[in-house]
């Protein structure tokens, strides 16, 4: 009775994860969805802890068997203190550290599929089969987490440049064989001896390091996305490994749709995953000493608006720098002043703006930028070219025609949005410091480009102001 | 190698269960657009949290007398609650 009402529950919670996912792709189902998937959770969870059943490994329901209270304490403990740990950090942060949160907390699923492992591998020895699903969760657990420590490390900024060791793509590439191996081995000779498994564990957590530190800054959201459905893998072992269908669909489903979603953000940078991976931007390397010949030219706050409020259309390119000032209100506020002067306005999103794909347009959401206003780039770039004014705000890499026109540079060949084409380029920017991919950008010295130096904040708020009084 | 053979044939409901999940999550994933990817990404995240499942399965399990396994197991219950409402209130 109790096992199949607990099968029931988990059929509907993986169907709940299903229609929750595909909602989460419109932006108007987007927040419905969550909730629908989040209710199917915990449906699983109540049902977890409350219709638990020992089996035997016959699969004999083991009716003597009573679940200590202890336990039941430690578990809701653990459930409370999470829940209010997690809803506390996750409702402080500010939306510029999305992208760090997604990294920690997929750090903490891959910490999680880890324990599960480390706890299991004893009830199982010598049961090849299961060996190697504990195992596989294990190892690929605690990559996972340790990857992700390091990319919220790289993603905050604490860890800038990328650190590689010499020759590491045939240190890790030996690593990685080495802990493929051992965890053979492990699940072949099934040691009664925790110490040989946690070396297996730590040994797979430093692998999570070296796989993550060589990788530069621009291709940290392809990695934070491939260790999410990496954890997704983690967790689908563990549903095989008690035949728990809820975690085997859940796991699956985040681990194949991680893995598109990966494909596709390589996709929109122009680099094979592989390349992301092992090549890593030079960062820094030859192109960044290369001179680029011309001046730059600035612009003050008066001449910005005026220039604005006589022209037909404008596109405001938005980067990571609008995050990090926390521009998204006082820019919406630039753009309805501007459309009710009879000014077209309109966000161009290029795919991997911010530091995540689809960063800018949470972030703009957030300020009610109404979703039709943002287009995509492969929309815009034709349109650049009837643009009066491009106002591009903390961007710099997606702006860069060295994408274009220089093969030598690091990322040559990435589609970029094709700025230079609009009649007036006005480019925001703190100081003339070098984007994430550490490159210089050749537009700046475009002589269509006025530089309009200061942080995006003060700057819009100025010309906001500066707007009303036209 | 018998045993692994073994497995598959005992699990054969499952592995049909991961091959049709695999082109569901292709088949969700693949019409958006890349300016909900953030969104997306967040909310896959949640859902692996369900890994939970399996330390709360783990701990009901757990041989109260062993310490050690049950302060892993507190850990994990509690890692995979932060990461599940830590996710979802974040949307």
């Amino acid at each position: 009775m109790k096992s199949s009402l607990l099968e029931i529950s988990y059929l509907i919670g993986s169907v709940t994860f299903i229609l929750g996912l595909k909602m989460m792709g419109n932006p108007k189902t987007a927040r419905k969805g969550n909730l629908i998937a989040a209710g199917g959770m915990i449906l699983a969870i109540l049902g977890t802890i409350f219709l638990f059943e020992k089996h035997d490994h016959m699969g004999v329901v083991d009716t003597s068997f009573v679940v200590p209270g202890m336990v039941y304490g430690l578990i809701f403990g653990a459930i409370g203190l999470g829940t209010v740990v997690g809803w506390l950090t996750a409702k402080r942060v500010q939306m510029t550290k999305m992208p760090e949160l997604v990294s920690m907390f997929n750090g903490m699923g891959g910490a999680c599929a880890a324990l599960i492992g480390l706890m299991e591998y004893q009830h199982y020895l010598g049961e090849t089969g299961a060996l190697s699903a504990i195992i596989a969760g294990m190892v690929i657990g605690s990559v996972s987490f340790s990857g992700s420590v390091i990319a919220y490390l790289k993603l905050n900024g604490t860890m800038k440049k990328p650190l590689r060791l010499p020759q590491y793509n045939i240190l890790n590439t030996v690593v990685m064989i080495s802990v493929v191996a051992f965890g053979a081995w492990v699940v072949y000779a099934s040691p009664d001896n925790m110490t040989i498994l946690y070396a297996l564990f730590f040994a797979a957590l430093i692998y999570g390091i070296l796989f993550t530190i060589p990788i530069g800054g621009a291709d940290m959201p392809v990695v934070s996305s491939l260790l999410n459905s990496f954890t997704g893998l983690a967790a689908a072992f563990g549903g095989f490994l008690y035949d728990n269908k809820i975690m085997l669909t859940g796991g699956i489903l985040v681990g194949s749709a991680g893995t598109l979603l990966t494909l596709i953000m390589c996709k929109a940078m122009n680099r094979p995953l592989s390349n992301a991976i092992f090549g890593a931007f030079p960062g820094g390397g030859a192109t960044a000493e290369r001179e680029i010949a011309g001046n730059i030219k600035d612009i003050n706050i008066s001449d910005t608006a005026v220039l604005m409020n006589y022209s037909k259309k404008v596109v405001i390119v938005p980067g990571y720098g609008l995050a990090v000032a926390q521009a998204q209100h006082v820019i919406h506020e630039l753009e309805m002043i501007l459309e009710e002067r009879g000014v077209s306005v309109k966000y161009a999103i290029h795919p991997v703006a911010g530091r995540m794909p689809g960063h800018m347009n949470v972030l703009l959401a957030e300020s009610n930028v109404s979703y039709d206003k943002l287009v995509e780039m492969e929309d815009i770039n034709p349109e650049f070219s009837s643009t009066d004014v491009v106002l591009v705000v903390g961007a710099n890499d997606v702006v860069n025609p060295a994408a274009h026109n220089d093969p030598a540079s690091p990322i040559y060949g990435m589609p970029i949005l094709d700025v230079e084409n609009a009649a007036h380029i006005i480019v925001n920017k703190r100081s003339m410091s070098a984007g994430y991919a550490g490159i210089e950008n050749e537009l700046f010295f475009n002589p269509k480009t006025s530089m309009l130096f200061g942080d995006a904040k003060d700057v819009l708020a100025k010309l906001v102001t500066e707007l009303k009084s036209l | 190698m018998e045993n692994i053979l073994n497995l598959i044939s005992e699990h054969r409901e499952m592995i049909y269960f991961v091959v049709l999940s695999v082109f569901v999550g292709v088949e969700v994933i693949g019409g958006v657009p890349t300016v909900l990817h953030t969104p997306l990404m967040s909310g896959a995240n949640a859902i692996h949290g369900v890994v939970i499942v399996g330390a709360i399965y783990v701990m009901l399990n757990v041989d109260p007398t062993n310490i050690a396994a049950l302060i892993l197991g507190f850990l994990a219950v509690l890692l995979g609650t932060l990461k599940c409402s830590g996710r979802v209130c974040g949307n």
